[in-house]
């Protein structure tokens, strides 16, 4: 039974999120362009939002692209510069301080979501419901530290990056590597890819939207054309 | 050379009674939904006072518009491109609803349904945001009307910069006017330019800014970059809104709708031709009280034959090459030099201009010359000139002279019958001219005031039968919320659909409850 959820939850579950990730969003850019946006309640309330929103945004991108490099880099790339140990410890402080950095920011985003009267009426519930879900995700990641720290040889750390190259290349066994690790690590990915899953049908779309094109646009002005 | 046209509007304040009537069918017409309660499209403002958003002509304060770089470039005063998207996740310059207000309404119902009690009862405040009772409304579009609050407050107004207000403080030396807002539609907008999204745009054909409802990923950064505080941020869905210049109607030759229901005939619209390729040069001269020269000078004469020539050209159809030479607001801006932009200084370059108000005379017992000397008047010629002409007096006293010597030859020559000529080589105009004054300031007939040419989508093609453009459009929705022609609506969806609820059917918001808008 274990055996048979395990390949249920870690070999073919992030298939079902993934594809629900990619073809949810594109079908939702390409209908209803009019929900896509990052709904920001500044307006209503701006009290926290410099210090939360700043410090939760910054960690959380620093932690998607710390876990985007620690996962997908193959052993030998790495092995170059370091050994897998140094490179667990690397993922351990660099994710405990930006996860200290998000967990505050989070904080105090998620305090002024449930208690601020204006932001609370006003809420979907799937802003609620998102906020709280990336609260648990960041805490359970934080939990992992110590998890990791009983064993400093970085052999989790290798297992779990085996599983996430093996599910992107498409390559089959990929949940066994995962079979034996601790249940805080597994409970860290499924919850993980069930953001992946729901991601289309929240704000979260709005990383998709990152404007770098402004960064491009010659000079400041747009005017459009008639039939343009 | 880049010849564009745009239709431009001209306010004349000598005639504003500040019935608000404007603001009241532009919002039936376009912000009476859930998120926009807030957002007054068009709104009038009583002044001086600090105006809405609370003290909006503060850019120290809210850093709207352009500033001069020292390599006499511009940028936007809300900072360059990187520090823009620097901004993205908490906005330092965005008003909060209570610079603004907190939209409500009244608890109608009680007064109906309430049982016998001792005291009548009331209509308590409720919020429109929370649905929950309000002690009381602390601010509002027009909390200083007919200069209400005490002068203190009042006199933060930026527009007394450089000028000795406590005077103004005492019952006898006080004053008033109207200021009715709207979009500027400006030729170097900051708000399209503060867009990271790039979903606000200026249109080619008629220079109206609109935001893509669409393209906007609601960085809010728009509301920021503009100084006139014109862009509203939809709470509900996420988005920002903006004054649309009633593009359908104007597409169709009639007025705005706050142009057509102003009972007091002070709105003007017309086509202005201009040159594209100067818009940027005019923009950054480095002294403000240039600004409104600068403007003026890249405005082009509709009757000059080689300008029609590249104009044409440059795809501008004939019927508003036609309409250009008749425009009541070239003629007020240019020919007769009575209209002003407002704030010039945020270097913009705005197209709704104002009239200055005249005003009653201090000490007409001592009035000696045929027309009175406009320092006399109540309204201070400072005070207006910080608002129209960046601090220049010049232009505006050059103004209200003409504006005087209009009611004065006009009197002499009805009341007693005598043209009197003196009056009118003072202020540098010919009987002609005065004429074709009185005939579109004082008169004011609907024609006169309104010389919009239809919008000519057949030429969007190279010819109009090449163009699916056109076809496409037909029969289509003008204004939707990206879902057809339903007008906010939503279908049932799995992506968050933004429901938009009637706000002004007297009824308070019970956020508790899924609320189902009506069609």
């Amino acid at each position: 039974m274990g055996e048979y959820l395990n390949q249920f939850f870690f070999g073919l579950y992030p298939y079902i999120a993934l594809m629900v990730f990619l073809v949810g969003s594109l079908f939702r850019y390409d209908r209803d362009q009019y929900t896509w946006k990052a709904d920001s309640s500044q307006l209503l309330r701006s009290k926290g939002m410099r210090v939360g929103s700043n410090l939760f945004h910054v960690g959380i991108i620093l932690l998607f692209f710390g876990h985007l490099v620690g996962l997908l880099t193959p052993e030998p790339v790495y092995h170059i510069f370091m050994s897998a140990g140094t490179k667990q410890l690397m993922a351990m402080v660099a994710g405990g301080i930006f996860g200290t950095i998000c967990f505050i920011g989070m904080t105090i985003l998620v305090r002024r979501r449930l208690f601020d009267p204006r932001i609370r009426a006003t809420s979907k519930s799937s802003d609620i419901a998102i906020l709280l879900i990336l609260y648990v995700q960041l805490i359970l990641g934080l939990l992992t530290i110590p998890f990791s720290a009983q064993h400093m040889d970085g052999s989790s750390m290798v297992a779990l990056a085996n599983w996430a190259q093996y599910i992107v290349t498409f390559r089959s066994g990929a949940a066994d590597f995962v079979l034996h690790e601790a249940w805080i690590f597994k409970l860290h990915l499924f919850l993980g890819l069930t953001i992946f899953l729901i991601f289309p049908f929240t704000r979260l779309v709005h990383v998709f939207s990152v404007p770098v094109k402004y960064l491009t646009r010659k000079g400041y002005q747009i005017v459009r054309s008639r039939g343009a | 050379m880049k010849i564009r046209a745009q239709i431009g509007m001209v306010l004349n304040l000598d005639k504003c009674i500040g019935c608000h009537t404007c603001s009241v069918t532009c919002k039936n017409v376009w912000t009476s939904r859930s998120g926009v309660e807030y957002a007054w499209f068009n709104n009038v403002e009583s002044k001086p006072g600090v105006g809405y958003p609370n003290n909006w002509e503060n850019q120290d304060k809210w850093k709207g518009g352009w500033e001069r770089t020292k390599n006499d470039e511009l940028k936007p005063k809300i900072g360059g491109k990187l520090k823009v998207l620097s901004k993205l996740f908490a906005n330092p310059d965005l008003p909060e609803i209570d610079d603004y207000y907190e939209p409500f309404t009244y608890e109608y119902d009680r007064l109906q349904k309430a049982p016998e009690v001792k005291t009548p009862p009331t209509a308590r405040a409720h919020s429109a945001i929370t649905g929950e009772k309000m002690e009381k409304p602390k601010t509002g579009p027009n909390w200083e009307e007919i200069l209400g609050g005490e002068f203190d407050k009042r006199s933060k107004d930026y527009n007394f910069k450089e000028i000795e207000k406590d005077i103004y403080g005492q019952f006898e030396h006080t004053f008033m006017m109207y200021l009715p807002r709207l979009c500027e539609h400006c030729l170097n907008p900051t708000c399209v330019a503060s867009c990271p999204s790039g979903a606000i745009y200026k249109r080619e054909e008629d220079g109206i800014v609109l935001i893509d409802q669409d393209k906007c990923r609601g960085w809010r950064m728009c509301v920021s970059g503009c100084p006139y505080k014109k862009i509203y941020f939809n709470w509900e869905s996420g988005k920002s809104e903006k004054c649309t210049f009633c593009y359908p109607r104007i597409e169709a030759g009639d007025p705005t709708v706050c142009s057509e229901t102003c009972v007091g005939r002070i709105r003007y619209l017309g086509v202005l031709l201009y040159d594209a390729d100067k818009i940027a040069d005019a923009a950054s001269v480095e002294d403000e009280e240039d600004l409104y020269q600068s403007q003026l000078n890249i405005f082009l004469d509709p009757n000059d034959l080689a300008m029609i020539k590249q104009a044409k050209k440059d795809g501008v159809p004939d019927s508003w090459l036609e309409a250009a030479k008749r425009s009541p607001v070239y003629k007020m801006a240019m020919d007769w030099k009575v209209a002003f932009p407002l704030h010039p200084e945020y270097r913009t370059l705005p197209m709704v201009w104002y009239i200055p108000p005249l005003s009653p005379i201090q000490g007409a017992a001592e009035q000696t010359g045929v027309i009175p000397d406009v320092n006399d008047l109540r309204i201070p010629v400072k005070y207006l000139a910080n608002m129209l002409t960046a601090g220049q007096e010049q232009p505006v006293v050059h103004a209200l002279e003409r504006m005087l010597a209009m009611r004065s030859f006009m009197r002499s020559k009805t009341v007693e019958g005598i043209a009197d000529m003196d009056i009118l080589n003072n202020v540098g105009l010919d009987e002609a001219t005065l004429d074709d004054m009185y005939q579109i300031m004082a008169i004011a007939n609907y024609e006169d005031r309104y010389v919009i040419p239809t919008n000519h989508r057949e030429y969007a093609g190279k010819t109009p039968f090449d163009n699916e453009i056109a076809f496409e459009n037909r029969s289509a929705c003008g204004f939707s919320f990206g879902n057809g022609c339903s007008g906010g609506d939503s279908k049932p969806s799995l992506f968050e659909p933004v429901k938009f609820a009637n706000t002004m059917n007297g009824k308070p918001v019970d956020r508790t409850k899924k609320q189902t808008p009506k069609g």
